[in-house]
């Protein structure tokens, strides 16, 4: 921790310097004004002490110049916090396309998280440091709000909305996250950990495997996501068996042929409808946006590694089934 | 409100006091405009989100009710300005007369939406946990739905769900809305038929003619304030999604 | 450096008769159409708010004294919070100083005789009596613990306490601000005397019509949404309730079109005082007059449309949100002008520090510090961190306590002896002020710290990192407790015991000043008649000023 009295939290994501340097710019405005306007208040209450009980102050009655030198150079000065400030905004609504999406849910008075690979989280939220993290929020009761001050971001939590917020964390460490909208009895509890780790550390932690071992991670992805529900080893669920599959020549729907490679997985896993396995309907849900690049290639280790196991007849017997995954 | 023609204490000329007392109804009047403008807002809002819940909604109240409605508050507003012009050309007898019937026609205006309300109740359409929205749908003899009235009704509703499966909440927010609206509107009404007596008894004393008739005036902006807003909530609420059949 | 107050020695004599004893009998007073007593019944029943919302404010700051929170329950801490704010807000902030001082002042300094209603001015009393039994009420049985925002749907589905009694109460007191508006407007349109011409009406009442404009127009509004969400509660209507498809951030919108410029009705009036306050203890016209009215119109045109910068962070659109924090920093042009133009008129003046000047250039610091910190929560930049943190809480207090209560102690202060007749004791005021403004910078200052470092409000509890502000803050809040308790005390002890202050103790400029004090029931014996411009002390020998100009004359300066 920090000293007994602080004076800023850590910065710890993208926007900490950025909201601090912003911080420090209209702080010193402020300053130069009110110190202004304070030095002036006092000096003319010395200045101008009343010294003889029937005096009166000379009458100014005021002066236009002056009037407009005071509205329009604090507007100028105002535009600019503004225009800054807006910058900022306008960049922390925008949430940047390659991000690491985690599912905040809030209700009275937890926070339920879900990191991409479907990992379940309760008032904890692991990220990778210096990746795109967002976050995709709903709440199950009142209005929440999703706050790190380390990291100068919030967004509330509202029901029947989502709402998502993104940042980039720059720091490794334990920062505390806060409900920020008062929520009910135990708002003030409603909190928890945001921990910021090594990718390497995450994609570990996120395997639960200590090893990392990518085929083991992508083994235990492709339970987490529940991929095999479909894709069975036989070849009988909805989707094809991923048995044999990597390096052989798939056939699809529209009679042509490829070879199942790197590409044609990692397709098959973000736009499962690009190319139908001949034999199969397109029912598979894309996973753009949940599985990161890490975790397809886990996957791909994953699949690469059972490329000699034997193919199972169906659908077609020769055919090696194939790639949705 | 002046009980006579009589100069009140703070001011100074009759003019004065007449002018306080209309520039005082008028800044009434604009709060008034602001406390159903936050309703509007919601009306309007959510209309726009959930136009086909709305529009099945509003195709349940009773055209013939609300339309005889509008006719009966338009009368009203006629007779309360006969009031006015009998009052400020000193025709005291015509005065008492006006205000009598546009109490009676404020009564009647009260006593159908009175109906109209029973109507929604027995039909489930009071917001809360027995709210159905297709229970007529479901139950056409006890709304009294034949014939093509019910096939309309179930076809609409089929189609309201097609369009909008959360129909039974969304429709939910349009009685809440319906009932806010047209309640608060109606508890306007019942404290101008309050006026309104008050002002019969004090015309009925011969108080007001050419001279002093501020009270008549200014009763009389408030319940042509009254009848405006509902010129705007019959529209919004009973014809807006309507078809000629 | 002895105090320049030029109190008339000796011989002043109370009038012979006057408001206070026109009449004798409880139902001279509760029956009263009198402005002035209705004022003063609005004295008593809004310091009596005052305290309760004080003593749950004290509860608080104790809580808060250590991380862990071991004194009250989080439940009874919510309901302490929310409770302070409804009772500080809604029953004394708004009223304060329009229904004490503006109910009191206005009629008198535009020279007529009461306002233009007075049974509904004294309805208004009652309705805001009614309003306020509800809340008691409300506080009795079971307490309130849904934040003074009521935000939905906390409020209307959520809480398990006693949400219905407190928004109808809320939902009845707002007639008591319309009404209270409406009369000050018509007053003001139609019953100043002859020769008090708009441009001669004294800064304190162009600032209580730019409060009634927004009484008017923005009080209905919070009714309606209170009463929806109190419909809501009771019959399971759904307006706001996202079960229904509703939008819990309608209502936030339609909370703040309202709340927003309430700020301004707590600001607005506080700056009246000062405004009038400092010409007074300077002994020169205000600086920049047509500036200061037109800002006060300015700020409640625009109070208008800044609303949704309460909310920034609830998904509103972008575009929303940059073109509400514009036109938030535009409003805070006319809160500049006039903080320049109260500091302008201090230059080459008759400098006196007699209380009322302390609270005001207290004021001008206090308000100074809670405006500019304004901007950190407009800029949309700063506003994701700081949002719902304590430096939001800080930046209200130091509009809330430290603007509008100094100018609201102020104004009681500078008015006391046409209010009672007597003068309050000056030493002992002086060092009421003083503490005040040191517990109050004590107390809040901190919390800005606090906010920055991410402490978010509405916490009965807090990590531990941020417990050393904390005890600062309550150990400020300790001193701003006594520093209230002391003009309680000494100003009940001057309504009997207090020098008779004479019609015109300081001398100030204004209509008020030329009639007895305490005034007649009907304010002045015949009439007046205002051949004078505003905050003139050149051309008023009848102020018993000699003229002499303290410094050299400058050549007339400027224009105006």
């Amino acid at each position: 921790m920090q000293s007994q009295l602080p004076l800023y939290p850590e910065q710890a994501s993208n926007f900490a310097p950025q909201v601090d340097n912003l911080l420090l710019f209209i702080v010193t405005i402020c300053l130069v004004f009110a110190v202004g306007i304070c030095a002036a208040v006092i000096y003319f209450f010395f200045r101008y002490q009343r010294r003889n009980p029937d005096e009166i102050g000379v009458p100014i009655h005021g002066d236009l110049r002056l009037e407009l030198t005071w509205i329009v150079l604090p507007f100028f000065l105002l535009m600019a916090m503004f225009g800054w400030g807006a910058v900022i905004y306008v960049d922390y609504r925008h949430t940047p396309t390659d991000t690491l999406d985690v599912y905040v849910i809030g209700k009275q008075w937890m926070w339920k998280l879900q990191q991409p690979n479907g990992r379940r989280e309760i008032n904890e939220l692991h990220v990778p440091l210096g990746r795109n993290v967002r976050l995709i929020m709903a709440s199950e009761d009142v209005i929440h709000d999703f706050s790190v001050p380390a990291f100068r971001v919030k967004m509330d939590v509202v029901p029947g909305h989502y709402n998502t917020m993104w940042f980039r964390p720059t720091k490794p460490g334990k920062y505390h996250f806060f409900c920020s909208q008062y929520c009910g009895t135990n708002h003030a509890v409603m909190g928890g950990w945001v921990t910021v780790m090594e990718p390497g550390d995450y994609a570990t932690w996120l395997s639960g495997n200590t090893t990392g071992d990518p085929i083991a991670v992508g083994q235990q992805l492709f339970n987490n996501l529940a991929c095999s529900t479909c894709h069975q080893a036989d070849g009988k669920g909805r989707g094809p068996s991923y048995l044999g599959l990597y390096g052989s020549k798939v056939k699809l729907a529209d009679g042509s042929t490829v070879t199942a490679d790197d590409n044609y997985i990692r397709e098959s896993i973000l736009q499962p409808n690009a190319k139908i396995v001949a034999g199969y309907q397109p029912v598979m849900p894309s996973f753009q946006g949940q599985v990161t690049e890490d975790q397809i290639a886990a996957l791909t280790a994953y699949i690469k590694s059972l490329k000699d196991q034997p193919a199972p007849g169906k659908p077609a017997a020769g055919d090696s089934a194939t790639g949705m995954k | 409100m002046h009980r006579t023609g009589e100069l009140y204490g703070q001011f100074q000329t009759l003019d004065q006091q007449k002018e306080s007392a209309t520039l005082g109804m008028w800044v009434f009047i604009a709060q008034e405009i602001l406390f159903f403008g936050g309703l509007f807002l919601a009306y309007t809002i959510n209309r726009h989100t959930y136009s086909t819940a709305f529009g099945v909604g509003g195709n349940m109240l009773s055209l013939p009710l609300g339309a005889a409605n509008t006719v009966v508050l338009i009368l009203s507003s006629l007779t309360m300005a006969m009031a006015v012009w009998s009052a400020t050309t000193s025709k005291k007898k015509l005065v008492s007369l006006f205000l009598v019937l546009t109490l009676a026609l404020g009564c009647v205006f009260l006593g159908v939406k009175v109906i109209e309300y029973k109507q929604k109740f027995d039909h489930h359409l009071i917001p809360g946990h027995g709210f159905d929205i297709a229970y007529c749908s479901k139950n056409p003899a006890a709304c009294g739905l034949t014939g093509k009235e019910l096939a309309t009704e179930v076809e609409e509703i089929e189609n309201g769900l097609k369009a909008d499966p959360d129909l039974n909440a969304h429709a939910q927010l349009y009685y809440s809305l319906y009932f806010a609206m047209t309640g608060l509107h109606a508890l306007h009404m019942i404290i101008g038929a309050g006026l309104l007596l008050w002002l019969i008894q004090q015309s009925m004393k011969g108080r007001f003619d050419a001279a002093y008739n501020t009270p008549v005036e200014n009763i009389g902006l408030y319940w042509h304030f009254v009848d405006i807003v509902w010129i705007y909530l019959f529209p919004l609420l009973y014809l807006i999604n309507r078809h000629l059949a | 450096m002895s105090s320049a107050t030029t109190t008339p020695a000796t011989a002043e004599k109370l009038p012979r008769e006057h408001y206070l004893n026109a009449t004798y009998g409880i139902r001279s007073w509760l029956l009263t159409t009198d402005h002035k007593r209705i004022a003063l019944l609005y004295l008593i029943s809004v310091t009596f708010f005052f305290f309760i919302g004080g003593l749950f404010a004290a509860l608080i700051r104790i809580h808060l004294l250590t991380p862990g929170g071991y004194l009250v329950t989080p439940e009874t801490y919510n309901k302490l919070f929310t409770m302070h704010g409804v009772a500080m807000i809604f029953f004394f902030l708004i009223p304060s100083i329009p229904a004490v001082l503006g109910n009191f002042l206005i009629p008198i300094m535009i020279g007529a005789k009461d306002l233009a209603f007075p049974k509904i001015n004294l309805l208004s009393w009652y309705i805001y009596l009614l309003g306020g039994a509800f809340v008691l009420y409300s506080f009795a049985t079971g307490g309130l613990d849904t934040g003074w925002t009521f935000y939905t749907p906390l409020s209307s589905i959520y809480s398990n306490s006693a949400v219905t009694p407190a928004v109808l109460g809320i939902f009845i007191n707002g007639f008591s601000s319309i009404l209270t508006g409406l009369n000050f407007i018509v007053t003001v349109h139609t019953m100043r005397a002859p020769g008090m011409t708009w441009l001669r009406l004294p800064l304190f009442v162009w600032a209580h019509y730019a409060t009634s404009l927004i009484f008017i127009l923005g009080t209905p509004v919070i009714a309606i949404t209170l009463l929806l969400a109190g419909l809501e509660r009771m019959f399971h209507f759904g307006f706001f309730n996202p079960a229904y498809g509703g939008d819990p951030i309608l209502f936030q919108h339609l909370f703040w079109f309202y709340s927003h410029p309430a700020v301004y009705i707590m600001i607005l009036p506080a700056m009246g005082v000062i405004s009038e306050i400092i010409p007074t203890f300077a002994r020169k016209p205000i600086f920049g007059y047509d500036f200061i009215a037109a800002s006060s119109i300015g700020i409640a045109v625009i109070g208008f449309i800044v609303w949704a910068h309460h909310m920034f962070l609830t998904g509103q659109s972008t575009y929303s949100a940059v073109a509400f924090s514009f036109l938030t920093f535009l409003v805070a042009i006319p809160s500049a002008v006039k903080v320049f133009n109260w500091t302008s008129t201090l230059y080459k003046g008759s400098i006196a520090y007699d209380t009322p000047m302390l609270y005001g250039l207290g004021f001008i610091g206090l308000f100074t510090i809670g405006g500019l910190t304004g901007l950190f929560l407009a800029c949309l930049g700063l506003d994701i961190h700081l949002h719902d943190t304590y430096f939001v809480v800080a930046h209200f207090h130091y509009i809330m306590v430290g603007g509008a209560i100094m100018g609201y102690l102020g104004g009681i202060h500078f008015w006391w002896p046409k209010i009672t007749g007597r003068l309050y004791p000056e030493f002992l005021a002086r060092v009421a002020a003083i503490v005040l403004f040191i517990g109050f910078n004590l107390t809040f200052f901190p919390q800005f710290i606090l906010g920055y470092l991410g402490m978010p409000r509405r916490y009965h509890d807090y990590p531990p990192e941020y417990q050393v502000l904390n005890v600062m803050s309550t150990a400020g809040a300790s001193i701003l407790a006594l520093g209230y308790l002391l003009p309680m005390v000494y100003l009940t002890w001057s309504m009997r015991y207090g020098k008779v202050a004479g019609k015109n103790p300081w001398p100030a400029t204004g209509l008020e000043w030329t009639t007895d004090s305490p005034p007649l029931t009907e304010n002045f014996h015949e009439t007046p008649v205002v051949d004078w411009e505003v905050y003139d002390f050149e051309h008023r020998p009848e102020l018993g000023l000699k003229g002499a100009i303290g410094k050299k004359p400058a050549p007339a300066h400027g224009d105006d």
